[in-house]
């Protein structure tokens, strides 16, 4: 067991931006392809090395593994580990990156930088996921922020800046609550470590604030700043607006990393600290959350049928299956925690795919407008195929992981809530209905458009880019044992853990009112 | 005590300011201001090698004067701290002085005397010594500020730091009589005594709110900034730097050591002004420096809220908060020793140009200078993995362990209202249009120290080069 692992995968890409930085000179399309290459040559690599995390990772086991640890400063810890729940958002982490390199190969203005950007990039998101200290956590979380503002602001479209800005400063003012939550829970505990923290019960006495009565006292409030983080990162309804602004001004690479990766960064954070470390308070807004996740799938859906960009409609779908997300990880149901981590694992493949095909012929035709677009199975039948099988996975349509996830979460919150999951229902109608339109709308029809008449289908470098992403939704789609059976564990284990938290809590409530 | 070691103890201060009179003879009576760039470099020198002595040489805590002046761990953290920021300012202010004929003789002199006086500052365990040290330095301070004499500006500047800075003098000082007079003492450990039960007398709680509003003038937290943007704009930039480095940390040392060493005992009865003060600070900072296009003026709300935020460790009344501070100011001068290295570079057709505008596309034309310069910007907003980011990390823990847990929130809030100005510039640097570029000059001195200052931002998180241990153990002096 090489106790080293983690922090090589997560610090390999950032090594090689530094080495990128100091001795890449130049320029000239020579630099700029060595650029891309070592970028390439990098991420692969950091995926192969991850690799080995999951051969060696144990899944019986509940507990962290590959952990490590050192003292740092203000009593923090550098403390990072993995466990069921992580360990597949740092395979996809990796998977997708140099997918995103590959996708970027088009870019032409400053390639050095944006390579650096996006290397760094991978190393706050691993990071994310690998992180056992609360502080080191926040530190990857938000750090992020700085190179997808560069990336946004740098490379993005018309209204980049407006977009960049929203988007750094809607995510910051959501996180720094968070950061006094977590300096509180330092005060309480003693301790940042979140394996110490995880199993440190947090005061639910209900108190009095401004004289407002405060319904599972420090619990409450302390996820509520946690959920005003989480929430915008998710992105949920109604905090879902940075999203769409970012997504369309992003360059393709930027979008695919946003949506596969970012978005998910939200329902990890759930999973890992909200649900286990307040789950008084959690149980108290779970109505809430479940109706804003119910809201959210229709509402965005509907948003998603009048867009007239694609990037914007498929920004809108993230947004409705991030709502699944959201509702399964409330639910807290065994099915409810799979499927919901199963959902953002397929929603990273998917979604990351659904940019790409976006990419391609923005990058034929200099337009993301849907009318401009009409009859593309005509001169495009490679793109046509690879396109509807990501749209149809979108829907949700048996045989791909979109399914497995939209199911398992439905299922999930059923016995939960009834009405919640019959709203929910009527969402996977409606994404049908954009998913499908769309399609429609831009390779169906007859090849009218002058402009279209001499465009050309993918190239290898397109096709070997959607390949894996291909095989990884029709194998999750008919073979989901291959998640559920590494993460299966985990997510008991974090109900089992939620259940008792709570049955201790009523418990004591009552010995008290006696 | 004998005179001898009490003489001892105050050896370093002693050791500068025969220094700064020698210099100042010499120079009168020899070449003038011929002499500017070798008493630069000697003033820098010798500031350098004293903050090492003090660094590495002192031990414990020693009293000189029946208790006027006391040179203990956090003293000298805070005259380190001070020596060497002042050191690394006139250094980097040789190259812009000398190209406007601004390099005289006095200049660095009256920087030493200044340095001489903020030493006696933190070291001050009188309120007779402290209106000392406050006012050699502020004299220093007044007469630097005016130093570019044809300037209508700069002589504005000195002119209106030194009518405010005069009202806010009388201030302290009645401030400083009331305490005299209801303690009967001017001396800090005399005065410490007289609270009972954690409160003061009456008499003397006006006494804490005038010494405090002296204080706050001095380190420019609101409602006592007025002067702060003026007098940043029209001196000239070597000596903005200046004024936004070392005599901040003289006036936050003060602060402490006058708060805890006189009103230790008292917690309860300034802990709400100072936190009023530091949440104003915050907000005005964030707030007005978004209307800014001079990066003078802006750095100077900018200090505005760092000050803010520097007084909420103190608000906490805790040796936490005290730990706080003290590595806040130091982050703080750091990353201000940095940019106004890049203020400095900023030229065109050798001319001193401070409009923001003038970055446009600055990133593509010196990339390494704008890098570096980002990872400043966003270490001033506070975003981590920056080390300002752990420097608002200690402030906030200080603050909620001390009982402010609304301003811990208020603090966070403000600091994303303060991003967006910092953001600003970096969008300037590197999303905006080209235009007329800057000068590419590139005097090695300040380069070093940008560069320098960006690597400890990201470097320093590691570790913070053992500063978090000294700061542990100037605390624990102050406050027991």
């Amino acid at each position: 067991m090489s106790s080293y692992l983690l922090s090589a995968v997560c610090f390999i890409p950032a090594l090689a931006a530094l080495i990128m930085a100091l001795l890449l000179r130049g320029d000239d399309e020579a630099a700029q392809l060595n650029a891309k290459r070592f970028a390439l040559v990098t991420t692969t690599v950091t995926f192969i090395i991850s690799l080995g995390i999951l051969v060696q990772f144990d899944a019986g086991n509940t507990g962290f593994q590959f952990v490590e640890e050192g003292e740092w400063l203000l009593g923090l810890k550098y403390k990072m580990g993995v466990d069921g729940i992580s360990v597949l958002f740092v395979l996809l982490t990796t998977f997708i990156m140099p997918l995103t390199i590959l996708a970027s190969w088009g870019v032409t203005d400053r390639v050095k930088e944006y390579m650096i950007a996006f290397l760094l990039l991978e190393t706050l998101m691993l990071g994310v996921f690998m992180a056992l200290d609360l502080v080191l956590f926040y530190l990857f979380f938000e750090a992020g922020l700085i190179p997808m503002f560069l990336i946004i602001g740098i490379w993005g479209g018309k209204e980049r800046i407006y977009a960049s800005f929203k988007f750094f400063l809607y995510t910051l003012l959501g996180s720094v609550l968070m950061l006094v939550a977590m300096v509180a829970m330092f005060t309480d505990a003693g301790t940042t470590d979140i394996e110490v923290l995880l199993t440190h019960e947090f005061s639910y006495q209900s108190f009095s604030l401004l004289g407002i009565q405060i319904v599972g006292g420090m619990q409450t409030l302390m996820f509520l700043a946690f959920f005003a983080s989480f929430a915008v990162k998710m992105p949920m309804w109604p905090v879902h607006t940075w999203l769409p602004d970012a997504h369309v001004q992003a360059p393709t690479a930027g979008s695919v990393v946003l949506a596969a990766i970012l978005l998910k960064m939200g329902g990890y954070g759930f999973l890992r600290f909200s649900i286990p470390m307040f789950p008084v308070g959690s149980e108290i807004m779970t109505p809430l959350v479940l109706w804003m996740s119910a809201i959210a799938v229709v509402y965005t859906s509907l948003v998603a049928l009048v867009q007239e960009d694609m990037k914007k409609l498929i920004a809108y779908s993230s947004v409705a299956h991030m709502g699944f997300v959201t509702m399964g990880i409330f639910a807290t149901t065994q099915q409810g925690l799979d499927g919901a981590i199963f959902q953002m694992l397929s929603h990273g493949f998917i979604s990351a795919a659904l940019f790409l095909c976006v990419g391609v012929i923005y990058d034929r035709m200099h337009t993301r407008d849907i009318n401009a677009y009409g009859g593309l199975v005509n001169r495009m039948p490679a793109y046509a195929l690879v396109f509807m099988l990501f749209t149809m996975a979108n829907v949700g349509l048996p045989g791909t992981s979109g399914f497995v996830g939209e199911f398992l979460t439905l299922m999930g919150t059923f016995p939960v809530n009834t009405w919640v999951t019959a709203v929910a229902c009527s969402g996977v109608i409606f994404s049908a209905a954009y998913a499908l339109w769309l399609y429609r709308r831009v390779v169906f029809g007859d090849l009218i458009k002058e402009s279209l008449k001499t465009i050309n289908d993918m190239s290898t470098r397109e096709k070997v880019t959607f390949a894996p992403l291909i095989v990884m939704t029709i194998l999750l789609g008919v073979y989901p044992s291959l998640v559920t059976d590494i993460i299966g564990p985990a997510t008991a284990a974090l109900k089992d853990h939620y259940d008792t938290a709570l049955a201790a809590a009523e418990a004591a409530t009552q010995m008290a009112s006696n | 005590m004998t005179i001898g070691s009490d003489l001892n103890i105050i050896l370093p201060e002693i050791v500068l300011s025969v220094f700064a009179m020698v210099a100042l003879v010499g120079a009168a009576y020899g070449g003038k201001d011929k002499l500017g760039p070798l008493l630069v470099w000697a003033t820098s020198a010798l500031m350098a090698v004293l903050a090492i002595w003090i660094a590495t040489g002192g031990s414990g805590t020693n009293v000189a004067f029946n208790g006027m002046f006391i040179d203990d761990g956090f003293s000298r953290f805070a005259k380190v701290t001070i020596l060497l920021s002042a050191s690394a300012v006139l250094v980097m202010s040789q190259d812009y002085m000398a190209k406007r004929g601004l390099l005289r003789f006095e200049y660095p002199i009256l920087v030493a005397l200044a340095a001489v006086g903020m030493m006696m500052m933190v070291s001050a365990g009188d309120l007779i010594a402290l209106y000392m040290g406050l006012e050699l330095q502020s004299l220093a301070l007044y007469v630097v500020a005016a130093l570019r004499r044809d300037s209508v500006k700069s002589t504005e500047a000195g002119l209106k730091y030194f009518v405010l800075g005069a009202l806010s003098s009388g201030l302290l000082l009645y401030g400083a009589s009331l305490a005299y007079g209801y303690s009967g003492t001017t001396l800090f450990s005399g005065i410490v005594q007289t609270a009972e039960e954690g409160h003061v007398l009456l008499g003397l709680l006006f006494g804490i709110v005038f010494l405090i509003a002296g204080l706050a003038f001095k380190v420019s937290a609101v409602p006592f900034h007025m002067w702060t943007p003026d007098v940043y704009e029209g001196s000239p930039t070597p000596v903005t730097a200046f004024f936004a480095t070392a005599p901040k940390m003289a006036a936050m040392g003060l602060f402490a050591r006058l708060l805890f060493d006189a009103f230790g005992n008292a917690v309860a009865d300034w802990s709400q002004v100072i936190a009023l003060l530091s949440l104003l600070s915050m907000f005005l900072g964030a707030v007005a420096a978004i209307g800014q296009r001079n990066i003078k003026r802006l750095m100077a709300y900018s200090s505005i809220a760092h000050m803010g935020y520097a007084l909420m460790g103190l608000a906490a009344g805790t040796q936490l908060g005290v730990q706080a501070m003290l590595i806040y100011m130091a982050i703080y001068v750091t990353m201000n020793v940095g940019t106004f290295a890049f203020i400095l570079m900023m030229e065109r057709d050798g001319a001193p140009v401070v409009d923001i505008d003038a970055l446009n596309m600055y990133s593509k034309a010196e990339p390494g200078k704008a890098l570096a310069m980002l990872v400043l910007l966003f270490s001033l907003a506070g975003v981590p993995p920056m080390l300002g980011f752990f420097g608002k990390l200690y402030v906030l823990r200080a603050a909620y362990e001390g009982g402010l847990a609304w301003l811990a929130v208020a603090g966070v809030v403000a600091s994303v209202i303060g991003a967006f100005y910092y953001l600003r510039i970096v969008y300037y640097m590197y999303f905006g249009e080209e235009r007329e570029a800057l000068d590419r000059t590139n005097p090695p001195v300040l380069w070093g120290f940008l560069m320098v200052s960006a690597v400890i931002m990201v470097a320093g998180i590691i570790n913070m080069f053992g500063v978090e241990g000294a700061a542990v153990a100037a605390a624990e002096v102050l406050v027991n």
